[in-house]
């Protein structure tokens, strides 16, 4: 025992010692590329320094660590300190959602954005309280290992790797989505060539060293990704709050947003730029009621306007505007029945500002109702799909010891933690500059930051003079969320080092959960349904070759689905929570706390939780009724009018209730299985006869 | 194998610690978030109190919570001789 003692405590020091020197290492690397940047070094170049730095860096790391061994490969020879898993698991869990899109998110919803905050973190509070240090003691491989063990028979098991292959595969599209919109941004590599350079920077890591290697490049990227978004928050808010922790003083701040909110809501010129697209919108509306009568109204009289210029002599650039429109106007009737489609969308922009800092803004009382109960909704399955999603509970299996795992938890939403809380204020700062910086700045001299994303991207920023009087309204804006991030090294005036250094971080984030999606696909398939299904004399080298070959195949698959580009991301990854929550959560939680939960109660809860999970997502997500041809409306469909993304508020207690009605309707489980109940209850039964930790 | 008492009083004393933070993860969560609106028209730190601790102070519990449970429950192993050999 003396050199197990001795020689993971060693491990600790050393680990220490390397990640010491690496990000010391990765600051110098920043600063000269800050210095070379001061000489002259391009744009261009300094985008294509940290792809290759960083992609090189994770490669090698990947290549140091492969391996071939089974316990290495599927869980890092489970001597990942808690420490390090907690940083491990906090790169692995913060997706380029996270990073990139969660402070547009908050920034365009306001307070109604913070619902991920919360579901994001408090779901780990049932990671540590139900979760983690149990499955550490069970000491298996995978989550449907457990399912496998605790329920009997092969039927639980293939409904939990059915489940997580569901959420897991949904969410990793996602995040090679990510992958290749950061790396075709910075680099100006086309979206194609940047999934693939991506799925490169993905594959070289997990495919060489499965999790030992993904566990310390997460480790690495975590490292990159906190730098990356804490340097320009930082500096931004000390311009703003005077101290370099702006996330505890920006109180102040939000005070003059929701007043800027006030006078800008009263603005007659903002009315007026509203107005105008109010009218617009209700136009369109009117054109749309008799399509065809209104396009040859609408035909003739810009017509008649353009012969009426000419006859009386009007100067040239009048007829040549007129004969413009003329020549605009829509060639038939379709085609301005899709543009009035699209005006009608103006009405949303006639809408004066959101006030940032009010719960469940509405028209009246039961609208405000309803948007409370879909900010609970979604906190509800966030936390609950945390606490279920089997990429982040393997996690756990890889610490050395069940009172490492506990810790290891709390070390794991410290190191989320620190950019959830940053992300409400970066959306705050943002928005300030916006309200006061931008608005109100003349066309011609707009801030240097907005003049230089307007042009690059119009997307992200779009801002055009509708009620022509010269200066920027704030109706006249237009921002895609993803632009506050990417903004913000520029508006706090920073080199643009810190805005490859922030591309970086996105890119840090988007790989590290990728890898760790995968792995679990992979895992899934090849231990799960290969080892334990198919052949269970498979030696342990054909296990991880197996491994490693699915690993290609699901990468590949992934990439596939994600070059078709399908639609709303933010919808996807709500799915893949609702999805899991529904699933997974009944039937592990239970398995701990419940004894008398049974293999029958196990898989009619699980497939009831799905079912409906999936039944309502089916039943009220537009693109998916429209899959299926429903067409009654929505509102029959809906119940207590919660939304697709909040599906699991009704799959988990179902599926919960499902397991303890049949449970109790049929025989209670063996001997056994109750031992194994009492064996993962407790660190360490002295003269218990389970046997754990399989090779 | 049998469970002694002990046995059964640590795994209850685990339910009851469980239990008591469950209670605070939910004023945290749900509770506060039902009545935010209401929240907010305290001011605390500069900010509206419902804002503030969607932001941030529950989001503080959290870490707590989590922080509080791993320390207490590692100390209950001992107590109880359910502890793991010694791996640091």
């Amino acid at each position: 025992m003396s050199q197990a003692t001795f020689s993971q405590s060693a491990f600790t020091q050393q680990l220490k010692k390397y990640y010491f020197f690496y990000t010391g290492g990765f600051l110098a690397f920043i600063i000269l590329l800050a210095i070379a940047e001061q000489l002259g070094l391009s744009r261009q170049y300094i985008g294509y320094t940290f792809l290759v730095a960083t992609i090189g860096l994770y490669a090698m790391i990947g290549i140091m660590s492969r391996t071939a061994e089974v316990a290495e490969y599927y869980v890092a020879g489970r001597r990942v300190p808690a420490f390090f898993n907690g940083m491990a698991t906090g790169a692995d869990w913060m997706s380029a959602a996270s990073f990139i899109g969660m402070a547009g998110t908050l920034y365009l919803t306001g307070f109604d954005g913070l619902a991920f905050v919360m579901g994001w973190t408090g779901g780990y509070v049932l990671v540590a309280l139900f979760l983690a240090p149990y499955l550490r003691k069970f000491g298996q491989f995978t989550i449907p290992d457990f399912l496998g063990a605790r329920y009997g028979g092969n039927i639980p098991r293939t409904i939990g790797v059915f489940c997580a292959v569901l959420a897991s595969f949904v969410y990793v599209v996602a995040q090679i989505y990510g992958v290749g919109l950061i790396t075709s941004r910075f680099t100006g590599l086309e979206f194609g060539i940047g999934v693939f350079v991506g799925l490169g920077g993905i594959l070289v890591c997990s495919f060489l060293g499965g999790m030992r290697a993904v566990t310390w490049t997460q480790v690495a990227q975590y490292i990159i990704l906190i730098i990356a978004y804490l340097t320009p928050v930082i500096w931004l808010g000390i311009k703003h709050t005077g101290i370099p922790v702006p996330q505890i003083a920006y109180g102040p701040v939000l005070q003059k947003v929701t007043d800027l909110e006030k006078k800008l809501t009263a603005d007659p010129k903002e009315q007026e730029v509203r107005k105008i697209f109010k009218d617009r919108a209700d136009a369109a509306n009117a054109a749309l009621k008799d399509p065809g009568k209104a396009y040859a109204e609408g035909k003739a009289a810009i017509e008649k306007n353009a012969a009426d210029l000419k006859a009386a002599n009007a100067p040239a650039d009048k007829v040549a505007a007129a004969e413009k429109a003329v020549a605009a106007y829509p060639k038939d009737v379709d085609a301005a029945k899709e543009q009035w489609g699209k005006e009608k969308g103006l009405a949303a922009r006639a809408a004066p500002p959101r006030p940032h800092a009010t719960p469940f803004p509405g028209k009246d009382e039961a609208a405000q109702n309803t948007a409370r109960l879909n900010f609970l909704g979604i906190v509800f399955c966030m936390m609950f799909g945390t606490a279920a999603l089997p990429h982040i509970l393997m996690r756990y299996y890889t610490t050395p010891s069940v009172t490492e795992a506990r810790r290891s938890v709390f070390w794991s939403l410290f190191f989320i933690f620190l950019l959830y809380f940053t992300a409400p204020c970066l959306a705050v700062l943002a928005k300030y500059e916006v309200y006061s910086g931008l608005v109100g700045s003349a066309f011609a001299e707009l801030p240097r930051w907005a003049a230089a994303w307007a042009t690059v991207d119009p997307t992200l920023l779009n801002i055009t003079d509708i009620n022509k009087d010269g200066i920027v309204q704030l109706a006249e804006i237009v921002i895609g969320g993803d632009l506050i991030v990417l903004m913000t090294p520029e508006i706090a005036g920073l080199p643009y080092v810190v805005s490859g250094l922030v591309a970086a971080g996105g890119l840090a984030a988007a790989l590290s959960t990728a890898d760790g999606l995968l792995l679990t696909i992979a895992n899934a398939l090849s231990h799960d349904v290969y080892y334990k299904m198919i052949d269970p004399h498979a030696s342990t080298k054909r296990r991880v070759s197996v491994s490693k070959a699915l690993l290609l195949v699901v990468a590949l698959v992934a990439a596939y689905v994600t070059s078709l580009k399908p639609g709303n991301i933010l919808f996807l990854v709500g799915a893949a929570f609702s999805i899991a929550a529904s699933s997974f959560f009944p039937a592990l939680v239970l398995g701990v706390f419940w004894k008398r939960a049974n293999k029958y109660g196990a898989i009619a809860g699980m497939l009831v939780g799905l079912g409906v999970c999936l039944y309502y997502m089916a039943v009220t997500y537009p693109f998916l009724r429209d899959m299926i041809g429903i067409t009654k409306p929505i509102a029959e469909y809906m119940w207590f009018g919660l939304n697709p993304i909040s599906a699991g508020v009704f799959g988990l207690p179902l599926g919960m209730l499902t397991i303890i009605i049949v449970s109790l309707l049929t025989p209670a489980p063996d001997k056994e299985t109750q031992e194994l109940v009492e064996h993962v209850r407790y660190p360490n039964l002295r003269g218990d006869t389970v046997v754990s930790e399989a090779a | 194998m049998e469970l002694t008492a002990k046995h059964e009083e640590y795994w209850r004393k685990n339910l009851v610690i469980t239990a008591i933070l469950m209670v605070i993860w939910f004023l945290a969560t749900f509770v506060e978030g039902w009545y935010a609106r209401e929240l907010n028209s305290i001011t605390f730190l500069g900010f509206p109190l419902g804002f503030y601790m969607s932001a941030q102070g529950s989001l503080i519990i959290y870490v707590v919570i989590i922080g509080f449970y791993a320390r207490y429950m590692n100390r209950l192993d001992k107590e109880y001789d359910v502890h793991e050999e010694e791996v640091k």
